[in-house]
C-alpha cells in the first residue's frame, strides 16, 4: 500500500504503475472460465432458447417447428379459460389463483410472523417458540404436501382439522377436494411451512432496536401498542421488505406442494402458473405454449427482482 | 432473554412472579396456540407412521397416545416394497454432487471476483447476480433438449448439471460478499512473497471462508434434496428417482394409503432435520442469505 500512497494525493496518480500484484491481470478470467461456461451454456443460452419458443409451436418430442407470433399469448390471456378466464365473476384460472397465492400467502406470512416474532420476544422460551415455527423451513413442499393431506383428511378419524371441528359439531369439509376451499387450503399449509422465516427475520430485527428508546417511551407513558406502532414497526421495515421480496418470489414459483398434495385438482382448480407451464409443456406437449407461460413467470420476477438488485447495490461493499 | 429482564426488572417475590405471570397470561396462551399448531401436523403424521395400517383406518392417531401398539412395520413396508430405500439413495446421489460442483466452481468465481482485478470484473458480476431471477422454468425444455442432445439424459449428470448452474449465482453472490470482508493485508502480503492466485485463493482464502462456504453448502444440500420439480424432467428413469418423485407416485400407485405415505414422508424429512438440529446456526445463516433465491 505504502508504495502507492503519494503524500498529499488521494487515489493513485494518473501514469505511475501499480506494483505487480495489483495490476489488472486476465488471469482472473481462469477463475471465473468455468462458471461462465456453465452459466452461458445451462442458463443464459436456455433462456434465449424459452424466448425464442414462445413465439413458436414445437412437435411432441418439443423441437421447434414452426414461427406463430404472438399467438401464444393471445392464447393464453385471451381464449385459455383455465389460465384466464374473465367470462365469469370473479375471475377465474391459474393466474387468478396466483393472484390469490399472493395477497393471502404474502399477508398471512407477514401478520403471522410479525405476531410471533413480537409475542415470543415476551418469553423466556422464545427460543424454542421460534425453533418450532422454524422447522418447516427445513422440510421439502413434497413433505409438507403430505403432512398437511393428512391434516385435511375428510375422514374425521384421520384428519385432524375435520376432527377438530367435529367438536363443534361441524360436518368435515373436503378441503382440497372442492373448488371453493382447495386453494385457500394449500396456502394455508404453504403459510405453515414459510411463517418461520418471516419469522426469524423479523425478529432478528426486533433484537437490535435499541432497548433504552423502548424504555424511555415506556416512562413517558406510552402503551404497549403506541411502542409497537410507532417505534417497533418503522424500524422494520426493511426487514419486512426483504421478507415480502422473498415471499413473493416464492409465490410465483410455487409448484411442488400443489402438484403433490392436488396434482391441480379438483378438476384444476388449484393450478398456478408454474403449474400450468409445466402441465402445458410435459404433459400436452405443447412446448412453445409453456415457454410463453414461463416468459410471463420471468417477467412477473424480472420487477421484484429488480428492486432486490438495487438493494443489494446499495450495500455493496466497495473493494 | 437478558435484556427483557432488565427493562422488566425481575420480580423479588414468588406472589410478584406468579402475578406477573397471570398478567402476561394470554401472551402465554397465545404462543401455546401457535406452538400447538405448528407442532400437531407432523406430530400427527409421526405418530401414524408407527401404527399398524388396520388401527389407521379404525381409530385417529390421537387415541393411540392412550393405547400404545406402535410397529415399524410401515417402514419395512416403504423401504423394500416403496423402493424408498434405493430412493433415498438415489437422493444422496442427486444431492451430493450437487452441492460440491456449484461450491467449487463457484469459490473459484467469487475468489477472481474479490481480488484479482481484471476488465469488466464488476459488470460481469453484476450479470450474473441478475441471473438470480431467471426461473427454472425457463430452462427446462431447452435443457432437457440439451441433455438429450449430448445423450446425458439417461442418467443423473442432467440434473447435477442444471442443478450447479442454477445454484452458482447465488453461491458466487454470497462468496464474493464473503471473501471482501477478509483482511486485505493478508492476501497482499501473500502477493508480495511470491504466492500465486491459485496458492492464496487454496491456503489463505478457503481456510478462513468454512463457515460461508458451509452456510452456502447447507442451503444448497437442502435446496437439492427437497426439489421435486427438476428431477421429475431431468430423471426420467423410475429407477433412479429421489424420494420426492418416489412419494408422489406412492399415491397414484396405491392410492392414498396413509401407513406408507406417512413413513415415507419422515424418510423424505430425516435428513434435513438432521441437518436442521446438528448445524442450525450455518443453516439459518444460509437460508436468510439465501433469500434473494
Amino acid at each position: 500500500m505504502s508504495s502507492t500512497a503519494v503524500p498529499g494525493s488521494v487515489g493513485r496518480p494518473r501514469g505511475r504503475r501499480l506494483p505487480f500484484y495489483k495490476r489488472p491481470s486476465w488471469q482472473g478470467l481462469f477463475f471465473i472460465l468455468p462458471a461462465i461456461f456453465l452459466l452461458g451454456l445451462l442458463v443464459v443460452w436456455p433462456l434465449i432458447r424459452t424466448i425464442y419458443f414462445s413465439f413458436g409451436d414445437t412437435n411432441s418430442r418439443l423441437q421447434f417447428t414452426r414461427w406463430v407470433g404472438l399467438d401464444n399469448y393471445e392464447r393464453l390471456f385471451t381464449r385459455d379459460k383455465e389460465f384466464l378466464n374473465t367470462e365469469v365473476f370473479p375471475p377465474e384460472g391459474a393466474l387468478i389463483n396466483n393472484l390469490k397465492w399472493v395477497v393471502v400467502y404474502t399477508s398471512l406470512c407477514l401478520a403471522l410472523g410479525l405476531l410471533i416474532a413480537i409475542l415470543a420476544a415476551r418469553a423466556r422460551y422464545e427460543s424454542m417458540v421460534k425453533a418450532i415455527v422454524f422447522v418447516p423451513m427445513a422440510i421439502s413442499a413434497t413433505a409438507v404436501a403430505i403432512i398437511w393431506k393428512f391434516v385435511y383428511d375428510p375422514d374425521p378419524n384421520i384428519g385432524s382439522l375435520n376432527a377438530f371441528l367435529g367438536i363443534f359439531s361441524i360436518d368435515p369439509v373436503a378441503w382440497y377436494g372442492r373448488a371453493d376451499v382447495v386453494n385457500y387450503a394449500l396456502i394455508f399449509a404453504y403459510v405453515w411451512a414459510s411463517t418461520g422465516f418471516a419469522t426469524v427475520v423479523i425478529s432478528a430485527a426486533l433484537k437490535g432496536i435499541s432497548e433504552e428508546v423502548i424504555e424511555a417511551a415506556r416512562t413517558d407513558g406510552a402503551s404497549e401498542w403506541d411502542i409497537f406502532r410507532r417505534i417497533q414497526l418503522p424500524l422494520l421495515s426493511l426487514p419486512i421488505a426483504v421478507v415480502t421480496v422473498w415471499l413473493l418470489i416464492n409465490v410465483i414459483k410455487v409448484f411442488d406442494i400443489i402438484y403433490v398434495m392436488t396434482g391441480g385438482g379438483p378438476g384444476g382448480a388449484s393450478e398456478v402458473i408454474a403449474f400450468s407451464m409445466v402441465d402445458e409443456t410435459f404433459t400436452n406437449a405443447e412446448g412453445g405454449y409453456g415457454a410463453a407461460i414461463a416468459v410471463v413467470m420471468l417477467l412477473l420476477i424480472i420487477p421484484i427482482m429488480a428492486f432486490n438488485i438495487r438493494r443489494f447495490r446499495s450495500e455493496r461493499v466497495v473493494n | 432473554m437478558a435484556t427483557a429482564v432488565a427493562v422488566e426488572r425481575q420480580p423479588r417475590t414468588v406472589s410478584a412472579r406468579l402475578l406477573r405471570f397471570i398478567q402476561r397470561s394470554p401472551v402465554h396462551i397465545a404462543l401455546l396456540a401457535i406452538s400447538v399448531v405448528w407442532l400437531v401436523p407432523t406430530v400427527g403424521l409421526a405418530v401414524t407412521s408407527f401404527r399398524p395400517r388396520g388401527d389407521i383406518q379404525s381409530s385417529s392417531w390421537w387415541s393411540s397416545l392412550t393405547d400404545f401398539s406402535f410397529t415399524l412395520h410401515n417402514y419395512e413396508l416403504v423401504l423394500d416394497n416403496a423402493k424408498m430405500g434405493s430412493s433415498f439413495v438415489n437422493s444422496l446421489i442427486i444431492t451430493i454432487p450437487s452441492t460440491l460442483l456449484p461450491l467449487a466452481i463457484g469459490a473459484l468465481a467469487a475468489y477472481a471476483f474479490s481480488w484479482i482485478s481484471f476488465p469488466f470484473r464488476d459488470t460481469i458480476f453484476l450479470l450474473i447476480v441478475a441471473l438470480m431471477v431467471v426461473p427454472i422454468q425457463m430452462a427446462l425444455v431447452p435443457l432437457l433438449i440439451l441433455f438429450r442432445d449430448f445423450g446425458v439424459a439417461d442418467w443423473y449428470v442432467g440434473i447435477w448439471l442444471a442443478h450447479t448452474a442454477f445454484g452458482l449465482p447465488l453461491c458466487i453472490f454470497l462468496l464474493r460478499n464473503f471473501f471482501i470482508t477478509l483482511p486485505r493485508d493478508l492476501i497482499e502480503a501473500a502477493r508480495v512473497d511470491g504466492a500465486s492466485n491459485v496458492r492464496i485463493f487454496l491456503k489463505v482464502v478457503v481456510p478462513l471462508s468454512v463457515p460461508a462456504l458451509a452456510s452456502f453448502g447447507i442451503f444448497q444440500f437442502l435446496w437439492v434434496w427437497n426439489d421435486l420439480l427438476m428431477a421429475l424432467i431431468f430423471v426420467q428413469d423410475s429407477d433412479l428417482w429421489p424420494m420426492t418423485i418416489r412419494i408422489n407416485q406412492m399415491q397414484s400407485t396405491y392410492g392414498i394409503e396413509w401407513h406408507l405415505l406417512s413413513a415415507g414422508a419422515f424418510l423424505l424429512m430425516i435428513v434435513p432435520l438432521i441437518v436442521f438440529f446438528a448445524l442450525q446456526r450455518y443453516f439459518v445463516q444460509g437460508l436468510l442469505a439465501g433469500s434473494v433465491k
